[in-house]
């Protein structure tokens, strides 16, 4: 049974794209066949953050609007087998999105992935709408600060009345938190807002946290989902997020600062 | 390393502590008053805004901008207050 899972936020800059891509990539390395599609029209990067810009040819536009046929359009992941990457245009803009093109595309993808990830836009427009319409479950990426939590609050708010599933009055959507630059000294400090306390406000179900890493930046730089570096540990927290996704029941890492030693907390002192 | 710097090794770590829990604080206030307006629960305000002031005009005519409608929010309870400023005519009619 394929799942098509949005990952999505409202306020932009909070990690969708390197989510969506993490997941997509983790999902593949536990032998899923998965597709990542970029609904940002306009504003491609999930082609950048997945490394395959150079290979852009056809795209979800033209699939839509051009009679291309999906898998002219589709890019094989060269490191992960079974991950599959759909660009957008970077031309064109969001009217080119048409809600019968997208369930077209969807529906063929159905056909043939076991998961389907829909990269959604910042903000509430069309492209926002689209991405989320389809979707069976939704992955709300969150940072632990008051725009980020005010605006997944919205976002949940429209997956529950503007998806198909709130229009057709089917089950409603499983929706999960993705805490995102969780940066545990600042929590510790009370300077952050725990998970907890975010949990509490959105009351949904925690699918991951992601710790604050240098390395995310480091892996966007060079084009690799950085669910690829193993000694990243927001990789390492990304995959426990896949493994719950997938079902299974994954302990909380990185939620708590690590042991302090005598000469980290001189390094502190004196940064 | 200067001798400030020696000195704050010693000192008490400093106290931005409860920026936390008032971003927390805030957003719990915020979002009771916005979640009924963006939960996808229908509207019915504009609509019984509309009937009341019907209702009204049936018996005392009214100035459209003369009216205002609030809805207050806490804890445990909501207030709805409509306010209608009458013409002096329409009172002085009925009394």
């Amino acid at each position: 049974m394929s799942q098509v899972i949005v990952v999505t936020s409202g306020k932009g800059g909070v990690g969708k794209t390197t989510s969506a891509a993490a997941i997509a990539a983790g999902l593949a390395m536990k032998g899923k066949k998965v597709c990542v599609i970029d609904f940002d029209v306009g504003l491609r990067n999930l082609d950048l953050i997945m490394g395959v810009e150079r290979r852009v040819v056809f795209d979800f536009i033209n699939v839509i609007n051009d009679g291309i046929r999906l898998n002219q359009a589709l890019i094989k992941d060269k490191r992960v087998e079974g991950l599959y990457i759909l660009p957008t245009s970077q031309t064109r803009d969001k009217d080119a999105l048409s809600r019968e093109g997208v369930e077209k595309v969807i529906e063929e993808l159905r056909q043939d992935f076991d998961y389907v990830i829909c990269d959604s836009p910042a903000g509430i427009e069309k492209g926002a709408y689209m991405a989320l319409y389809f979707a069976d479950e939704a992955i709300v990426v969150t940072n632990p600060e008051v725009s980020s939590v005010r605006d997944s609050d919205r976002i949940l708010g429209i997956l529950n009345s503007k998806s198909r599933r709130a229009e057709k009055g089917e089950s409603p959507m499983k929706q999960h938190l993705l805490l995102t630059r969780y940066d545990l000294d600042r929590v510790a400090r009370g300077e952050m807002l725990k998970l907890e306390d975010v949990v509490e406000i959105l009351s949904i179900p925690v699918l991951g946290v992601i710790p604050q890493d240098d390395m995310v930046l480091q892996c966007s730089n060079l084009g690799l989902p950085v669910v690829l570096e193993p000694k990243s540990i927001a990789g390492q927290a990304y995959m426990d997020a896949v493994r719950r996704l997938m079902g299974e029941t994954v302990e909380l890492r990185f939620t708590t600062p690590p042991k302090k030693s005598f000469v980290n907390w001189l390094l502190r002192r004196t940064a | 390393m200067r001798l400030k710097d020696l000195f704050a090794l010693f000192r008490a770590p400093s106290r931005s502590e409860g920026s936390a829990s008032a971003a927390k604080q805030r957003l719990q206030v915020i979002l009771a008053v916005e979640r009924p307006l963006t939960r996808g629960q229908p509207d019915f305000l504009p609509l019984m805004q509309r009937e009341i002031l019907e209702v009204i005009r049936k018996y005392v005519p009214i100035d459209e901008r003369k009216i205002k409608v609030e809805v207050e929010r806490e804890a445990d309870m909501s207030l709805l207050a409509v306010s209608i400023e009458l013409p002096n005519a329409a009172l002085s009619r009925a009394i």
